[in-house]
């Protein structure tokens, strides 16, 4: 019996040991770093204290938290309205419709801002060519810009919550609203008073999602404005990797701050979730699917945030 | 829902959607191949010396090896002490499973930017100084794949009702780590195959903390992507879009063996 539990331990030492050293340690480091001033010992609120009174930082954590609401809201909006529409096509056509935003879901990071740059940088192929037409359509358009962020930013949201949100409504049955209109229901009264409610828990928990995706993407934006805009994630990175100087301690004291806020958005998503199976527990072969869907989606959403 | 026929607004508001989704990568692809692209809508002529300079390029063959070596270590690692941590977690010890779920979610909602500055932190100094270093990148790659692999070993784990399988082996005389091996693993291989092949296609796209972590020192086919942005848009375009062309294939092949497997365990 003692020999048995060793070797079952043994097996689990060395996922431990790496988890330790790749996940437990490096947070605790951040934790500790954000508490010590540079080149200080003991601890201090100072980091804190200097991140929330800076206007420099106050005005990333600003940006970000802006172009992250703005962004979420737009690709909900664009999500929504999309996930309604595919559930009008033939089983065929939806599938691949799905298919190809789910493909262009993979074109994100780097290879998306560059794509950007090709299209609507200083000499990308539409600049010139709308400027050799006449067309001032893009005048005063700027992709280093925060408009230029705004619109790369939403092209890498609403891919994600297009597959995010069609699940909920496929959860809404041809039954009620056929009972609904029974009952003497407009579509407009079905929507506002069964609909939607049904839907809301998958729209906030998806637009936590969204926000979480947003406030965490650094290569897409330091891919196209490098250090030049000010966004908490491009100040983090520049913070603790930059070519000039490092402050490690000031950087992990953002990094708590973003990661607060992600944590938040996820913590949120995981009650929706929660609360979106309530609804689906229709019947046992519904709710099965609905499962399996939840879990596909769980891998999207890592898969994204690891390509950002 | 009604799923017969769709109007005339959901069509065009779908086609205007793949329009949208479909242009930044068409653009791409046809900037890959074109010689003249300034006046007109499509290129004026078309040359394939993009892609030759592309295969020319001794420093993108070896971004492109550094990247596949990386990936494949980091994904054969992760296996190795993935498989029997999730094993023994699912059948001994399931009421551990809880505690477990939530380290391996933690990378869901930490982004790699915080994770980066922690590692950094972490390992520039002390005893275990490895920053800058593929040992560092590594182990900040098993993290990020935690995740899928967790999930696929233990679906696969659940689906071949791992349980009964060992028990009915022990019960015939088999030892625990020869019912391990011989039993367990050969079934739920083809679940754990796909969960590598997504962890390594997660991998081949990653960014943020292969450039933090390493960005001077090695260089990956992203951080060479990134440094080749500046300078030619042409061949850029094609690494881009080869890229993209070889990440479509891993999902396809993905998407592939995930159905054969579904079929296999009804």
């Amino acid at each position: 019996m003692k020999q048995r539990q060793r070797s079952l331990l043994l097996a689990l030492a060395p996922f431990v040991l790496m988890v330790l050293a790749f996940q437990v340690v490096p947070i605790f480091s951040m934790l500790t770093g954000s508490l010590r001033s540079a080149g200080g010992a003991g601890f201090t609120l100072g980091n804190y204290v200097h991140a929330l009174s800076s206007a420099y930082y106050m005005q990333a954590i600003k940006n970000s938290l802006l172009i992250s609401v703005l962004s979420s809201l737009i690709g909900l909006g664009v999500g929504l309205a999309c996930a309604y529409c595919i559930t009008r096509f033939a089983p065929a056509v939806r599938d691949r419709l799905l298919m190809l935003s789910n493909m262009t879901s993979n074109f994100a990071g780097v290879p998306l801002a560059f794509a950007y740059i090709i299209l609507l940088g200083n000499n990308g192929v539409f600049t010139l060519l709308f400027k050799q037409w006449g067309w001032n359509v893009f005048d005063g358009f700027n992709l280093y810009s925060w408009t230029g962020l705004i619109l790369v930013y939403v092209y890498f949201q609403i891919p994600l919550a297009l597959l995010l949100l069609y699940p909920a409504f496929y959860g809404i049955r041809e039954q009620w609203r056929e009972a609904a209109s029974l009952l003497g229901a407009s579509p407009w009264q079905f929507w506002k008073t069964v609909g939607l409610p049904v839907l809301s828990p998958a729209i906030f928990g998806t637009l936590g999602i969204l926000f979480a995706n947003a406030m965490g993407a650094y290569a897409t934006a330091y891919a196209l404005v490098g250090g030049n805009y000010n966004l908490l994630a491009v100040r983090i990175g520049s913070l603790v990797a930059g070519n000039v100087v490092t402050q490690p301690e000031m950087g992990s004291t953002l990094a708590v701050l973003l990661a607060l806020s992600t944590l938040l958005a996820v913590f949120l998503n995981q009650r929706m979730v929660r609360r979106m199976e309530g609804f689906s527990a229709a019947g046992p072969r519904r709710r099965e699917r609905s499962g399996a869907g939840a879990g596909k989606t769980r891998w999207r959403i890592a898969r994204e945030e690891a390509g950002r | 829902m009604n799923t017969s026929k769709a109007g005339a607004g959901p069509r065009s508001f779908m086609l205007l959607l793949m329009v949208y989704l479909l242009l930044p990568l068409v653009a791409t692809g046809l900037y890959a191949f074109a010689r003249d692209w300034q006046n007109t809508l499509l290129p004026e002529s078309w040359t394939l010396e993009w892609f030759s300079g592309m295969f020319q390029d001794s420093r993108f063959l070896e971004a492109l090896w550094t990247s596949l070596y990386l990936c494949v270590i980091s994904v054969v690692l992760s296996l190795v002490v993935m498989l029997p941590a999730v094993f023994v977690i699912t059948v001994y010890y399931p009421r551990w499973e809880s505690f477990m779920k939530g380290i391996v979610v933690l990378p869901y909602a930490v982004p790699g930017v915080v994770a980066a500055v922690g590692l950094i932190r972490a390992y520039s100094s002390g005893p275990f100084n490895i920053s800058g270093t593929a040992y560092l990148l590594i182990g900040a790659y098993f993290v990020v794949v935690l995740p899928y692999m967790y999930q696929g070993i233990r679906n696969s784990l659940l689906s071949v009702s791992a349980v009964e399988l060992l028990n009915a082996a022990e019960l015939l005389g088999a030892r625990r780590r020869t019912a391990f091996l011989t039993v367990i693993l050969p079934n739920i291989w083809p679940g754990v195959i796909v969960s590598a092949l997504l962890s390594f296609s997660v991998l081949f796209g990653e960014f943020v903390l292969t450039n933090m972590l390493v960005g001077g020192h090695i260089q990956t086919i992203q951080v060479y992507l990134y440094k080749r942005v500046g300078e030619s848009g042409h061949l850029a375009s094609a690494i881009a879009i080869s890229y993209f062309v070889f990440i479509l294939l891993l999902s396809a092949v993905l998407m592939k063996l995930g159905q054969k497997i579904g079929r296999l365990s009804k």
